[in-house]
């Protein structure tokens, strides 16, 4: 096989290759997706070469699985002791190498395709912010796959250089014997039992309406449909159910026209909702392994095993948004090192629970935790201050939405312009109101828990040892009545994680109580302090 | 509870330098309103308005800016941690255990290089958290790398 590579000291270790199935899988999805190029050659070969041209569709393809065939052939990855190493590119040979102990997370993702084909598609990643540092292996069989994920993640019990390198020499003799013995060897084949935490609830699906991703998604499937007839030049009047319900529309009266747009609209959003999440959460177990990490599962068509790493975990978010909230749901994730809140880059996600009743969801937290406290405990609301800088500041956008409409009409646009304005007032006192019954803090077990926001009221458990600093901020208007943005930093999930317009003194008892040993060193007993009292001579 | 404030201020050269730099701002804006008012020389009323309240807002801000932030900035380093305040009308104080420290860097630009001044960013593992010091004086600035660096590179552990 190859010569060493960067990082010596691993002769014995030798390369393995993707798996050959791939052949099978990867000129099938990369047809799939030049398929609208293809049309498009086709149809102007045709248009240009009066139909002498269609030589260039079928030459297009074989081209494609040419590539996809040097690309298996050139692809080749192994795990040394220190390192993942990955070769790829047949003329611009690139050789990416992890240092092993850095990998934090192990992704394997099964689309139909792969499914079908018994293969997935393992991605590495290093807890990088910079894109593309991880490594991905598309695809290996699913037992290759299992068993390099336990191999990767549990490498401080498996660590072994002898064990590794012996497995990798079965590899070498023979590819099933491999699949085989890393299966054994697997997170699963050693007795060790993994616990569930949770499992999906299929009565769950009711809270999917209320997500919005059906609206999202009924929005990309209009603008997509309008612009496919754009795109194909078709006037959608052409389109025999488009014209009837178009002369059933212009025979109505706009009332019910508008009815009945609405009612349909919302059967779409719903329709959709619910079978985006099915699509993406039928199945979903979240279960922890004995040697430290939660591993989430989930899909119904494309399977997703992802799993954090416990000791990278450093607390857990519970969001209810305003509509999920209504209906009693909330959902999970959590706020771990390493990876970008919320998931989006790289595709890793740090979901723990989808979108379920709350109950269930502090129940799984307290269970992930280890904790109850920073879910059931108490909060200490923030103080009459605080309530009152909520009610200011939502009459305040009120306000300006009522001055700017008056100037509007006093120079002469609709009187109507006034009903919303003036609503605006009302719901001010009731947006102010929620936000600040939304607003609290505690310090539960290990935990400092922060609460806040109306449109997506967030609990976080931040854990103490987490916490990496403390960053004390006060506007003018805040100095004023006392108040201060107390604000957690950490090396997790959103950076920070602040508690708004918190009373000074108890904002810094919070801080020592959480953090001992860092601010003590900065408290003054003073009664005023002059730098906050702004300039003398201003 | 209060907290108090860190021990030193930056140097006093950095009044100037906030000054300066706030001075090209103020100067587009009064620039393009001159230019309104070369336009509209036939009625002047309002632009000459508004010329004049930029010049007395332009001037407030340049006087009294730099003067607060001078009394505002302020550092200090002690055996365990770093701790930082800073703004005028929104002030932050910044502080970080030592142990957490991951860089530190000094940054000077053009303007600072002219006043012999620089930065001072110590960084933590949170993308939340860096620790600014403006306009601090070079020599103190060049000590405060050494001891810091000196420092954090006898703690251990990749600070997370």
């Amino acid at each position: 096989v190859n010569p060493a590579c960067p990082g010596g000291g691993d002769q014995g270790v030798s390369w393995r290759r993707l798996s050959a199935r791939m052949l099978l899988l990867s000129p099938v999805r990369e047809l799939a997706g030049a398929i609208p190029a293809l049309v498009g050659v086709i149809v102007a070969g045709r248009a240009v070469g009066g139909g002498h041209s269609w030589w260039v569709g079928p030459l297009g393809a074989f081209f494609i699985v040419c590539l996809s065939v040097l690309r298996w052939m050139s692809t080749r990855y192994r795990i040394t002791p220190e390192q993942v190493q990955l070769r790829t590119g047949l003329l611009r040979r690139k050789t990416i190498a992890t240092p092993a102990d850095r990998v934090r997370s192990v992704d394997v993702t099964a689309s139909a395709l792969h499914r079908i084909l018994g293969l997935a598609k393992v991605d590495i990643g290093t807890g990088s912010r910079d894109a593309g540092s991880g490594l991905s292996l598309d695809s290996l069989t699913v037992a290759e796959a299992a068993g390099l994920r336990a191999e990767l993640l549990h490498r401080s019990s498996v660590a072994n250089p002898e064990t590794v390198a012996s497995r990798d020499s079965v590899a070498q003799d023979d590819a099933v014997a491999q699949d085989r013995s890393v299966a054994q060897d697997g997170w699963l084949g050693r007795g060790e039992q993994e616990t569930e935490l949770v499992r999906l609830d299929p009565r769950w699906v009711r809270f999917a309406p209320f997500t919005l991703s059906g609206v999202l998604g009924a929005a990309a499937i209009l603008g997509l449909g309008s612009r496919l007839l754009d795109q194909l030049d078709i006037n959608a009047k052409d389109i025999g159910p488009i014209r009837a319900t178009l002369t059933y529309v212009e025979g109505n009266s706009i009332w019910l026209d508008v009815m009945e747009g609405l009612v349909g609209l919302a059967l779409l959003v719903t329709a959709l909702s619910i079978g985006g999440y099915v699509l993406a959460y039928w199945g979903f177990r979240l279960t922890r392994h004995p040697r430290g990490t939660l591993q989430v599962t989930r899909g119904l068509l494309t399977t997703r095993a992802t799993s954090l790493e416990e000791r990278r975990m450093r607390g857990i978010e519970l969001a209810e948004p305003l509509l999920l909230r209504s209906v009693g749901g909330a959902r999970l994730a959590g706020i771990t090192t390493g990876l970008a809140s919320g998931g989006g880059r790289g595709g890793v996600s740090s979901l723990l629970l989808p979108p379920a009743p709350r109950a269930v969801a502090a129940t799984v937290a307290a269970r992930i935790l280890k904790e109850e406290a920073p879910l059931t405990a108490a909060l200490t609301p923030h103080g009459p201050a605080a309530r009152q800088r909520r009610y200011v500041r939502a009459l305040l956008a009120a306000f300006v939405l009522v001055v700017v409409s008056a100037v509007a009409i006093s120079t002469g646009a609709s009187r109507w312009l006034a009903l919303p304005a003036l609503a605006s007032l009302p719901l001010a006192i009731l947006l102010g109101a929620d936000r600040y019954r939304s607003l609290g803090h505690a310090l539960a077990g290990r935990h400092l828990v922060t609460r806040a926001g109306t449109f997506v009221r967030r609990r976080d458990a931040l854990a103490c040892d987490g916490i990496i600093g403390w960053n004390v901020r006060q506007t003018y208007f805040q100095r004023r009545s006392g108040l201060v943005t107390l604000a957690a930093t950490t090396a997790a999930g959103r950076q920070r994680y602040a508690l708004t317009d918190v009373p000074l003194p108890m904002a810094l008892s919070l801080a020592t109580a959480s953090l001992p040993g860092l601010l003590e060193d900065f408290l003054a007993r003073a009664d005023k302090d002059p730098a906050l009292l702004g300039p003398t001579h201003s | 509870m209060q907290l108090r404030d860190p021990a030193h201020l930056v140097s006093s050269r950095a009044v100037v330098y906030w000054t300066v730099r706030a001075v090209p701002g103020w100067v587009v804006v009064l620039l393009g309103e001159s230019a309104w008012l070369w336009s509209s020389l036939n009625d002047p009323a309002l632009p000459v308005t508004l010329l004049a309240l930029t010049v007395l807002c332009a001037a407030a801000h340049l006087i009294v800016m730099p003067r607060w932030r001078y009394r505002v900035h302020r550092w200090e380093v002690t055996a365990t941690a770093v701790y930082t305040q800073s703004g005028w009308l929104t002030q932050e104080r910044r502080i970080a255990p030592l142990s957490r420290v991951q860089t530190v860097d000094t940054e000077r630009g053009p303007l600072e290089q002219l006043f012999r001044l620089a930065n001072v960013t110590v960084t933590t593992a949170s993308a939340a958290g860096p620790l600014r010091i403006n306009g601090l004086d070079l020599v103190t600035a060049q000590g405060l790398v050494v001891e810091l660096t000196e420092v954090t590179s006898r703690s251990e552990g990749d600070a997370t």
